[in-house]
């Protein structure tokens, strides 16, 4: 049987190795159709997919349009500023309006934590996480668990540091999240303020120096440092924050092994990462970039594609090739 | 109930002779092989189409390029036919236009795989012709699309399913009716 992701796609909490697995093995096929002369298929003609923004993205917000009009979709982009919309209400009002005229996915970026599940509970249409408040962003975890098969081949028994500001980050949880699934030891590094209390909880390892971080790991996913957060004093100053835990070329070179140097993005140059190791032989941020599309269309196919029981129906009909 | 049997239409030697026949044909309808291409559908095809191309490699001596090809997101049944299985590979040679492009599939049916095959070609490339080579034509055809060379003409009862076995899958080959009960 194979499996199947259901109405939404929320997070990597709930899923099963073998749906992470699933999706990781469907966007395979689709970095192909962007590298082709004609980059489009037909596979979701016809189909509407509102991309609900209430959060400021470039790269993500591009990417998932990218995906869906590779896939032939008709897509709309609405973009509500944070500040005038309420969470609740509001919400569902919008997408409740949206779907009255007749869409059938959305991708909604929020910045309250379970926005994407509230919305999800309440209307037909699937639904995509594209990141809610501190909880998740399941798309940016799986192109990196992604960008790390391409590179090492394999993600059972890597090790995969996650520096940076763990507390505030959806990317960390969605990864750590995925990354154990697939039988991946994760660690997290950062200073104090920025690693939440009970993180070891979700059965990672805490480092509390950049050096033993580099020393243990195959794989480091160096976090964004969220400058607007600066004002509330997690950290003492950003040169200071560079010194103790930047990802320097220095600290990258003393590593035992050969690193992949994984970022979400958008980068701070000079404050979490050393610009000659986001542009040097360790960095995969770009192929990230490029997985992101293909893993954006492999998800929209999966949720996009037939009802269970037509499927039970539709078995044995297929054989031979001779659909 | 009937008990489910298998009855041999072309057991692995017929299948070998077969294909040598269809790799001549293949040759002649390209008017040689200067222009032709192969290109296999997932997955039976694809390795069918390496079979055909080894064989027009030791008949007329001349390594024509090979294609494979998953029509999957051609499909025009994405709503009904879900849980989706994981998409094939999909590799074309660089250059379709001008050619002559010949479509491997193991069993022609209602024809809309090729439909969907046609489709996904011309958005790669505008071949001089695209022709359809199958190892076996059950009939049943929903679309008005026919095969240029094939290898066998299978009449299929009702209920009952034909199945294309490959070595490389299946662990040899063989062409078989099957009692499905579900078809």
């Amino acid at each position: 049987m194979v499996p199947s992701l259901g109405k939404d796609l929320l997070g990597l909490e709930h899923l099963t190795p073998e749906q992470i697995r699933l999706i990781l093995d469907t966007a395979e096929p689709f970095k192909e159709v962007s590298e082709r002369p004609i980059k489009k298929v037909p596979t979701l003609r016809g189909k509407t997919i509102v991309n609900l923004f209430f959060e400021a993205s470039t790269r993500t917000r591009i990417s998932f349009e990218f995906a869906e009009k590779r896939l032939s979709a008709d897509t709309v982009n609405v973009a509500a500023q944070g500040s005038s919309v309420q969470k609740g209400e509001s919400l569902v009002d919008t997408a409740q309006n949206l779907e009255a005229m007749r869409i059938d996915m959305v991708v909604v970026r929020h910045p309250s934590s379970g926005a994407a599940k509230f919305l999800g509970d309440r209307i037909r249409s699937n639904v995509i996480n594209g990141g809610d408040g501190m909880h998740e962003h399941p798309t940016q975890a799986l192109l990196d668990m992604l960008s790390i098969r391409d590179r090492v081949g394999h993600i059972d028994g890597l090790k995969v540091c996650i520096c940076g500001d763990v507390a505030h980050s959806r990317v960390a949880r969605s990864n750590i999240w995925g990354l154990t699934k697939l039988g991946a030891e994760v660690a997290v590094c950062g200073p104090q303020s920025l690693i939440p209390g009970a993180i070891e909880e979700l059965g990672v390892t805490v480092f509390r120096r950049i050096e033993e971080a580099i020393e243990w790991a195959d794989v480091l996913n160096v976090l964004r440092l969220q400058l607007e957060r600066m004002k509330a004093g997690y950290i003492p100053s950003i040169r200071e924050y560079y010194r103790v835990f930047g990802v320097t070329l220095e600290r990258v070179e003393r590593a035992p092994r050969d690193l992949v140097i994984l970022h979400p993005g958008p980068m701070n140059r000079g404050v979490e990462i050393d610009s000659r190791v986001a542009d040097g032989p360790h960095s995969v941020i770009l192929h990230q970039v490029t997985n992101g599309v293909a893993v954006r269309m492999a998800v929209l196919y999966l949720l996009a594609g037939g009802q269970p029981e037509l499927a039970e129906a539709a078995k044995g009909s297929d054989r031979g090739g001779a659909v | 109930m009937n008990p489910s049997y298998n009855e041999t239409v072309l057991d692995t030697g017929a299948v070998a002779d077969v294909l040598k026949r269809m790799a001549r044909e293949i040759v002649e309808f390209a008017g040689g092989t200067d222009e032709l291409v192969l290109v296999g559908i997932q997955r039976r095809g694809s390795d069918l189409a390496e079979r055909l191309s080894r064989l027009i490699a030791d008949q007329a001596g001349a390594q024509v390029p090979l294609g494979v090809m998953d029509i999957t997101l051609y499909r025009d049944d994405l709503q009904t036919v879900g849980p989706r299985p994981v998409v094939g590979e999909t590799r074309l040679p660089q250059q379709l236009d001008h050619k002559w492009v010949m479509i491997v599939d193991d069993v022609l049916y209602t024809g809309r795989t090729i439909r969907a095959a046609m489709d996904q070609l011309a958005d790669f490339g505008r071949p001089a012709r695209i022709g359809l080579a199958v190892l076996v034509d059950r009939g049943g055809r929903e679309l008005p699309i026919q095969a240029d060379i094939v290898g066998a003409h299978v009449d299929v009862p009702t209920g009952e399913r034909v199945d294309v076995l490959v070595t490389e899958l299946d662990g040899r080959d063989a062409v078989e009716l099957v009692d499905g009960g579900k078809t």
